[in-house]
This record gives structure tokens, sequence and C-alpha cells, in this order.
């Protein structure tokens, strides 16, 4: 985890499937509206995602993102195509707990504690009352929340209560993590300190990350590549490797980095097409 | 730096307050009535051959203290009669027995329609109209079809008694608020907790008892009391028009033969039934005492 600057190019992802954490291959999905006429959402994406690799999935609205993170999930299954997760159906990984998620909303259950919200998953699984709250201590004390255990989400600020989300989506140590702009509803200054320990977190954890997010500086910032999908209908127009360091060796100063602003400005680029001059700074969030 | 908000203010005013607020309602009331009984007229105000307001001879409105002093009289004149306010609390324990389990069956019911209700699509399609219909029979229709049917059944030890026929009853406007507030409460998670459920695969059941069952308290308990006061109106109904003995409404239909010499007495029972509905609602308070903790605020992220 310490490894200098140099990023190590993944293998070519043929012939390994099975130790890949996602691939998604040629997956479309197709919504029916009314009166026959439909909308694809998706229209046969491919990508894999190595084991600890961060990628983020950026887009304008209507790009079909968040729809891909859902298909992961199997919160929605592809019209067509295959979707694997560590090998096996994303169905089998879904039942088996392979991965952990975290919504733009935090989505607390507001009659449950900090510790309870954290516990939940692990309550649902069958896991132990002690072991429940060892790991929801520990899972506390990551997102540093530890004062705040037995308080319940309404006196919490949203910042915090994303933040116990993370820990719930870290509660079964997960080798996946499924992010759909979790820190799309924070403020600019709450986001910024959420994104620098969503990567120290990533560091200690050394989960592999899908991340939703419509900030091109967030995605640089965090991701070890960057998808850029195009809208109507939801195809993968580029995809851009950021060899901005290890993940866990990011930090503030980053941001102030001209490499930084470099990948921000290709990224930008990709987003807007030929990049007209007069979009520039629309999505500089 | 992310600071806590502080705890949501309590909504309304404290317990002891509301209390004296309450009471002063009461007295409020208390004090129209006397003042209308000084200032108006004796036959009423008449418009146009029509009484609207009534008239205030002591007859049709006693004293609020001839009301209070009946009470502490005995029932009648025979020498070993129990005073008024004892047999109206008799009376009062009857009918709040009875009104206990008409709720109890009208909540189980309600509860499991709508639990049928949120499982099956097909169910609610199905069922949810004919509920919302069964309101619309008239409880008088009711009470001797109820009490017919009564009568036949008959197994080993068991048989039918009139007070179940109006505990039937009682429950048959029970469930009618429950069902509906529960399917409401049930289906009233937001697709984001519904969606976490489902990635935690968690099954119908789970994701019942851990979601939709504590995300329904706030809409159950408006729904459990007003199942309270309809199982109270239901019972003093139908003890009037099943014509069982013992309870508050045929004592209300008894004593008010007696308004016209004994004014102060057909009051007792009403206050009576009045006093049945506050202590079901109290009961039901209770509840929600206990169940606090899941009417915490949504959360707003």
């Amino acid at each position: 985890m310490s490894a200098p600057e140099a990023i190590p190019e993944p293998a070519p992802v043929h012939g390994k499937a099975a130790s890949l954490a996602v691939d998604v291959r040629g997956v479309s999905r197709v919504f029916a509206g009314r009166k026959g006429a439909s909308v694809t959402a998706l229209d046969s994406v491919g990508l894999t995602v190595e084991p600890g690799e961060f990628v983020s999935l950026i887009g304008p609205s209507g790009c079909g993102k968040s729809t891909l993170l859902r298909l992961i999930a199997d919160l929605d299954t592809p019209t067509t195509g295959e979707i694997r997760v560590f090998g096996k159906p994303a169905r089998q990984a879904r039942i088996d707990q392979d991965y952990g998620i975290a919504f733009q909303q935090a989505g607390l259950l507001p009659w449950r504690t900090v510790s309870g919200n954290i516990e939940l998953p692990l309550e649902l699984h069958g896991a132990g009352r002690a072991a429940r709250r060892a790991r929801a201590a520990e899972l506390i004390e990551l997102v540093g929340l530890s004062e705040f255990a037995g308080h319940y989400p309404d006196q919490l600020s949203g910042g915090m209560q994303q933040r116990v989300a993370i820990a719930r989506s870290l509660a079964e140590s997960p080798s996946l993590l499924l992010m759909d702009e979790p820190f799309g509803a924070l403020d600019e200054m709450t986001r910024e300190r959420m994104q620098n320990e969503l990567v120290r977190i990533c560091a200690e954890t050394s989960a592999a990350v899908v991340f939703v997010t419509h900030s091109i500086p967030e995605a640089v910032f965090l991701s070890n590549r960057v998808v850029v999908l195009e809208p109507r209908p939801g195809r993968i127009r580029d995809v851009l490797r950021v060899g901005l360091g290890e993940t866990g060796a990011r930090g503030e100063t980053l941001r102030e980095d001209e490499e930084f602003f470099h990948v921000v400005s290709q990224v930008r680029e990709l987003l807007h097409g030929e990049a007209p001059a007069g979009a520039r700074g629309v999505e500089a969030r | 730096m992310t600071t806590p908000t502080t705890p949501r203010p309590r909504r309304g005013p404290l317990p002891a307050r509301r209390f004296v607020v309450g009471a002063l309602g009461l007295v409020l009331l208390a004090g129209l009535w006397e003042l209308y009984k000084l200032l108006g007229p004796a036959d009423g105000v008449v418009v146009a051959g029509v009484t609207v307001l009534p008239r205030t001879s002591d007859l049709a409105m006693p004293h609020l203290w001839v009301m209070a002093g009946r009470a502490l009289e005995p029932v009648t004149g025979a020498g070993n009669a129990a005073p008024l306010w004892q047999a109206v609390v008799d009376a009062s324990l009857f009918t709040l027995g009875i009104s206990a389990v008409g709720w109890l069956v009208g909540v189980t019911v309600g509860l499991a329609l709508a639990l049928l209700m949120q499982r099956f699509r097909l169910a609610e399609a199905a069922v949810l109209p004919w509920i919302i219909l069964s309101q619309t029979v008239p409880l008088i229709a009711l009470a001797p079809l109820v009490r017919r049917w009564g009568t036949q059944i008959q197994f080993g030890a068991f048989s039918w008694e009139s007070w179940m026929s109006v505990a039937l009853i009682a429950s048959y406007l029970a469930f009618f608020p429950v069902s509906v507030g529960a399917l409401r409460g049930l289906g009233s998670p937001d697709a984001n907790h519904v969606d976490l459920m489902h990635c935690y695969s968690a099954g119908w059941w789970k994701t019942l008892w851990r979601l939709r069952l504590p995300a329904s308290v706030g809409y159950l308990l408006p729904a459990l009391r007003l199942a309270a006061a309809s199982a109270v109106i239901g019972s003093v109904v139908a003890e009037v028009s099943i014509g069982l003995r013992g309870g508050i409404g045929r004592m209300i239909v008894e004593y008010a033969g007696a308004a016209g010499g004994d004014p102060g007495k057909p009051w007792a029972p009403i206050f009576g039934s009045v006093l049945v509905g506050l202590v079901a609602a109290g009961f039901v308070g209770l509840i929600g005492l206990g169940l606090r903790r899941f009417r915490r605020g949504e959360v707003a992220a």
C-alpha cells in the first residue's frame, strides 16, 4: 500500500474473469415506456474493475451511471448482457453479501441509533450481539463518530449521517463498495473532507470501489480510473487512467497539484465532447 | 466542521401545561353552559318556527351542580339502592370491557388485512374496496343480523352471548381505521430503504419486522386511537340496538325516560360514556409512549 507514484498497469482482463471485482459485458438496459415507447438507459456497456481499484462513473444526468450501479448491485436486471461480481452472477454476489452499498441519501433508519444503524446488516445476517457491538464500535471509530454512537440520525448533520451510511456499507468487510453519489447532497467543504476520509478508508480496507458522481474534481481526486459516459443512449465514451499515485497517499496537497488540474480538464473535455469555451467550469464542482 | 444539530424541539407544550390548558377548556365549556342558562330565553331561540337554541328551563338544561348532586344520590328511592355514580361506574366498566375486546379483535383483523394487502398487490385490489364499502353499512342494520347469527353458534360448552355480538359490532367499526392506516404505514418506507433491505437480501418477513412495521408506527397510532373511539361508540350503540343490559348505552336510554321528573339523572351515564372514551384514548396514548422511539423525525440529509 505504500508504493510510490507509478501505478501498475492492470493486466489485460481476458482469461482472468474470476479474479475481477466487477465484470460487465455487453450490458444493455431498456426501460419500457408507455405505448411501446422505450428508453435505452444503457447500450452495450463493457467495464471491468480490478480488486482494490477505485473506478468512478461520471457523465451528465441521464447517461445511465446510476442504472449501471444498480445493475451491479442486482437492484435491477440487465435487458441483455452479463454482469459478474467476483466471478459470480450479480444476484449470487448480492445474496453472498459481496458488496457494501451507499446511496446519495444516507438512508439511515430514524428509530435506530448510529450504532444500531451500523449493526443492521450484521443483525440481518445473524451475527451475535457481542460481535455486532464490537464491529460497530470499530467502524464508528473509523469514520470518527465515537462520541455519537448513541445518537439518533435526526441529531446528526448531513455529513455525519453520510459517514454513518459509509460505516454501515463497510460493516461486513466487503471487497467491493458501490457508491451512488454519496456526497451529492453535501456542501462543498464537507464534501472535500468526506473525500479525504473515503480515500483513507479505502486504503485501510483495500476494497474495490465503483463510485458514481457528477463532480469532475471528485472523480479525479478519488479514482484510479474515470469512466466517462454519454447519454441517450447511455454508452461509455472513454476511460481515463488517473496517474496521481496510490489512493492511500492522496491528500489535501493533491488538489493543488498541476497534474490534478491537467486530468480534471482532460475529463472535462471528454464530458463536453469538443469542450466548448462557454461550458468550462459548469461542472467544476 | 460538521456539527450535530440540536435535538428537535418538542412538539406542543409541556405535559403539565397541556393538562392545565385542557382543564381550562373544560371550565370554559361549563361556564358557557351556565351563562347560556342564565341569559338565554326560557323557551329557547325560535326562528321561523324552528328552535335553533335549546330551552333553558331546569328540565332541559339542569344546572351543573344538579347533575353532580344527583350523581351522589341513590339510583332510585328504594332503601337499598346504590349511589348513582357507582351504578354509572359499574356500567362504564362493563362497556369498557366490551369495547376493549372489540378493539383487540378489530386491531388484529385490521392489521392482518393490511399485511395481506401489503404482501399481495392482488389482495389490495380485491379487498380494499370492500373494506371501504363495509363502513357504509349502517350499524343499526347490522346489529339484529349479528345477533341472529350469533344465537345459531353453539358448540360444546361454548355458546354465543349477547355481549359478544356487541363486541363484534365494535370490532367491525374498529378494524377499518387500523387496516387503512396500517396499509399506508407499511407502504411508507422510502424506495431507498427498501432497496437497502433488498441489497441485504432480507426477505419479506425480515423487511417487515426491521423496516415496515417500525416505519408504520407513526401511521398506526392515530389509527389505533380512532379505532378505540370507534369501538366505544360501537359498543354503546350496539348495546342499545341489541338490547344488552348492564352497559352504559342501555343506561343512557333507560335514564332518558326519567328526564321528566329527574332532570339530573340522564346526564350521569352520558358523562360515564365520555369517561369510557377518555380512558380508551388514554390507553392508546400509553401505547404511543412505549413506541416513542419509532416516531422520531424522518432523516433530513
